[in-house]
């Protein structure tokens, strides 16, 4: 085994992965844009899913897997999905051996609530800082290996682009460590990208900075494929702050917490009078599409703004202690406001995107040797993602993607090590090239205005609700954008330390992903899971039960579909108004 | 009512060169922190004369305090920048780096330290496998509580800013790693390996260099219970070494 794999990106996806590959003896260089530890998979909330049925209520992996289709309005590939559902449970007990410090019941066994599209509890959770718990827990067993010498970490370094043979196999990476900007070349056998997602393009959203899905825009500018790209998850709870919207987790109203606003001077529980059947437990794009209508079109929101309450007041407050600390307390810091004693304000935000980077049942993307997990592909969620199931579906693509990756380094005719090193060399020199290119950038443009300017544009049009004027215009200004680039201006500052270079290179990145995003929304005329066009108000499954890909060309995005695996349930009506029928 | 909210900053372009202090004029804004304040010397980097310069450079991540990146020293207290509100902040606000690590450039400091601290105390569950080897061991919801408390670490920094046993001289490991091994050592799997993580502790730079000054736990932004954790080992440490001495 003289092979190399690099695993780019140290989140949940991530650290499985370099986990399952250093298990199997295989030597991983992990490179991670910030230490493992402030990964944005410590921002997920609420818990992770899996039919562990611990509350006795008959939950069952078929249960979740139908609830996980139905949810995502029959856009994902069923096989993939129903695989993981069911190793869902073996995950959680993995995660628990680790050491991950799950809520219990008075008996000792994992507690577990429930999160919208659910009618059984199933998610397992740590307080309100899930997310936090699994990936600590994660980046200590990496950290065993690292002390093995198996793994070797670059934290703060950046990938820039993939090394592609002649046979356009990935060969390796071109990656840039972030204090110097120094330009290395990586060869290896096979390429991990476990990086995240774009939440960025919208700047406003409830993603961590580092989520500008530059390491997927690099890869579709080389050629990988880009899929789903037009399903972006809008939760319906964040809080307003110019820098962040900071999420306010679903566990809230999973435990309890209700949803209203004023009508003729009482409290209307609107999503309990609409959906009688989940009331405040509906899935993310119907809650957020029902406080838009509440908010926009009826003007009841809060204070006549896009506001809502999510009250707590009447929970018991050792409970919301016990089970919600960490996201009462982020009210708290930042708002001021007591959610125990007065009901918190709480909009819709850019959440996740369902879409990413398009692979097979392996993991591999269309670009042989180069494999994506977690957030940055789109596997695992259709047209929308239910909560707690982000969680699991990053830690299982790791343990899938992982083993694949290994099989396939493995079983390569042909080593990183038989290549002629020119192939790296001039991977490595395209880099520099681009590099001085920018520091020669000396226009009027501030980078940080432009990508101010996008996210306005992105969240005002291709959000909740669609429109197919809008989403060309939007094209048009993003186009616009790209065109003003050239003109940016990145100062004089010296490479040691510099912030400008690496943001600008991913505004880049940003621009290309959001014309993927506007334009794939703009094709899709139908309407399905958290996409929306009133113009198309229905899911049309004759013409659009496809999945949407996209291939970069100079001249924009270029769109085919492909059909969606359903061998297992056959597409019906989803509605949550009343209960959903049963499949098995 | 318009008014603007002065900052005043400790930079530096890189480890070699002078520090030097710049001061900025932000435009003042409801719920405004200190790091939307550095987004917006991002969008106009000009200072209190007028003239242009770099922008300041600082780390943040998460923004909601979770992931502990933007970390740096707020009016004289080591915090993150994000759950730093100037609503709450005497002006004008001071900025400045870590003191107890390598500088990087401007606020950003280099941390790696900590992480390698981790590894050092070995801060892991040594699991036999990640095949299926179904639940692991049964904990009560108590136990639980108070292990989520040390849990909750999220290798900030502040208390080995706090810690003035923490410094240039000094080999100590810091307040954060130390109680990472008694998480480690109260999970019933983790326990199996406890003295290997004692003995670790009782290296150089180990607990012995803990001078009982008690700031960590008031640094701690996740109010984690540091001093307990520190005199929990204090007696495990001493324990297994009267032991390990007696059995010689």
């Amino acid at each position: 085994m003289s092979g190399k794999v690099i695993v780019i990106g140290g989140g949940l996806a991530g650290l499985m992965s370099v986990i399952k590959l250093a298990e199997r003896g295989q030597k991983v260089d992990l490179v991670s844009l910030v230490p493992c530890k402030r990964s944005h998979s410590v921002c997920a909330q609420g818990g992770i899913n899996a039919a562990v049925n611990t509350k006795g209520e008959g939950d069952s992996t078929w249960e979740h897997f139908d609830d996980t289709i139905y949810g995502g309005d029959f856009l994902a590939n069923q096989t993939p999905v129903k695989n993981m559902i069911e190793a869902a449970p073996s995950i959680i007990n993995l995660m628990d051996r680790m050491g991950v410090q799950f809520n219990r019941t008075p008996e000792g066994f994992l507690d577990v609530r429930r999160l919208g599209g659910a009618k059984y509890s199933r998610t397992v959770f740590a307080g309100a800082t899930t997310g936090q718990q699994l990936i600590y827990a994660l980046d200590e067993q990496v950290r065993r290996y690292e002390d093995e010498g198996l793994v070797t970490r670059y934290e703060e370094w950046e990938l820039l682009s993939i090394v592609r043979d002649e046979e356009g196999c990935c060969r390796g990476a071109v990656v840039q460590d972030m204090k110097s900007l120094e330009i290395q070349v990586f060869p290896a056998d096979a390429v991990i990208l476990a990086t995240g997602g774009p939440g960025m393009i919208y700047v406003r959203s409830t993603n961590s900075t580092i989520n500008t899905g530059f390491a997927a825009a690099t890869a579709y500018m080389q050629g990988a494929t880009y899929a789903n790209g037009e399903f972006v998850q809008i939760h319906p709870s964040a809080i307003p702050g110019r820098d962040k919207l900071r999420l306010m987790s679903e566990s809230i109203r999973g435990d309890g917490g209700r949803v209203w606003v004023y009508k003729d001077g009482k409290p209307w529980y609107f999503l309990e009078e609409w959906y009688p059947a989940y009331g405040n437990m509906v899935p993310r794009d119907i809650a957020t599409r029902a406080i838009f209508k509440v908010c926009v079109d009826m003007k009841l929101g809060v204070d006549g703004e896009n506001k809502v309450y999510l009250d707590i007041t009447h929970l018991d407050p050792h409970e919301i202690d016990r089970k919600l600390a960490g996201v009462v307390d982020i009210y708290e810091k930042f708002i001021g406001d007591d959610p125990r004693k007065v009901p918190m304000e709480t909009f819709p935000a850019v959440h996740y995107s369902m879409g990413g980077l398009w692979v097979d049942f392996n993991q591999m993307t269309n670009i042989p040797g180069l494999f994506a997990a977690g957030e940055c592909e789109y596997q695992y969620h259709g047209a929308n993602r239910l909560g707690g199931n982000s969680l699991v579906a990053a830690i299982y693509a790791g343990t899938v993607v992982g083993p694949k990756a290994f099989e396939y380094s493995n079983g390569l005719k042909q080593h990183y090590t038989d290549l002629p090193l020119a192939l790296f060399e001039r991977a490595k020199e395209r880099e520099v090239a681009k590099q001085k290119a920018l520091f020669a950038m000396q226009g009027q443009e501030n980078p940080y205005k432009l990508h101010q300017e996008l996210g306005e544009w992105m969240v005002n049009n291709v959000t909740v609700v669609r429109n197919n004027n809008q989403l060309l215009t939007t094209d048009q200004k993003i186009q616009e954008l790209m065109e003003r680039y050239k003109n940016i201006g990145v100062g004089n500052g010296a490479a040691w330390g510099n912030q400008i270079l690496p943001f600008t290179r991913r505004l880049w990145g940003m621009l290309s992903l959001a014309r993927v995003i506007t334009l794939g929304a703009y094709h899709r005329n139908e309407s399905r899971g958290a996409h929306y066009k009133p113009d198309y108000p229905e899911r049309d499954d004759e013409n659009w039960l496809k999945t949407t890909k996209a291939e970069w060309t100079a001249n924009g995005p270029n769109f085919s579909y492909e059909p969606v695996d359903t061998s297992f349930i056959k597409p019906r009506k989803r509605r949550y108004d009343v209960a959903k029928e049963v499949t098995v | 009512m318009s008014k603007d909210v002065k900052f005043v900053i400790k930079r530096r372009a890189n480890p070699q060169s002078a520090p030097y202090i710049e001061e900025f004029l932000i435009p003042y804004f409801p719920k405004m922190n200190v790091v939307a304040a550095l987004m917006e010397i991002q969008k106009n980097p000009v200072n209190t004369k007028g003239e242009r310069t770099t922008p300041v450079a600082w780390d943040c991540n998460c923004l909601e305090e979770v992931c502990g990146a933007c970390t740096m020293v707020i009016n004289g207290q080591a915090r993150q920048a994000c759950s730093a509100l100037v609503d709450q902040l005497t002006q004008p606000i001071y900025l400045a780096p870590l003191t107890k690590f390598p500088l990087v450039q401007d606020l950003v400091v280099d941390r790696k330290v900590m992480f390698d601290n981790l590894r050092k105390v070995k801060a892991w569950i040594e699991i036999d496998g990640t095949h299926d080897m179904g639940p692991g061991p049964r904990v009560s919801p108590k136990v639980q509580e108070q292990a989520y408390a040390l849990s909750k670490c999220m290798t900030c920094g502040c208390c080995m800013e706090a810690c003035p046993n923490v410094n240039s001289k000094s080999k100590f490991i810091g307040p954060a790693p130390i109680a990472q091994v008694d998480l480690m050592n109260s999970h019933p799997t983790g326990a199996l390996q406890r003295e290997r993580r004692l003995e670790a502790l009782m290296n150089e730079g180990g607990i012995a260099d803990c001078g009982n000054a008690q700031n960590c736990i008031k640094a701690c932004p996740k109010e984690i219970p540091l001093t307990r954790s520190i005199a929990r080992l204090n007696r495990a440490t001493t324990f297994f070494g009267i032991k390990g001495w007696l059995n010689k």
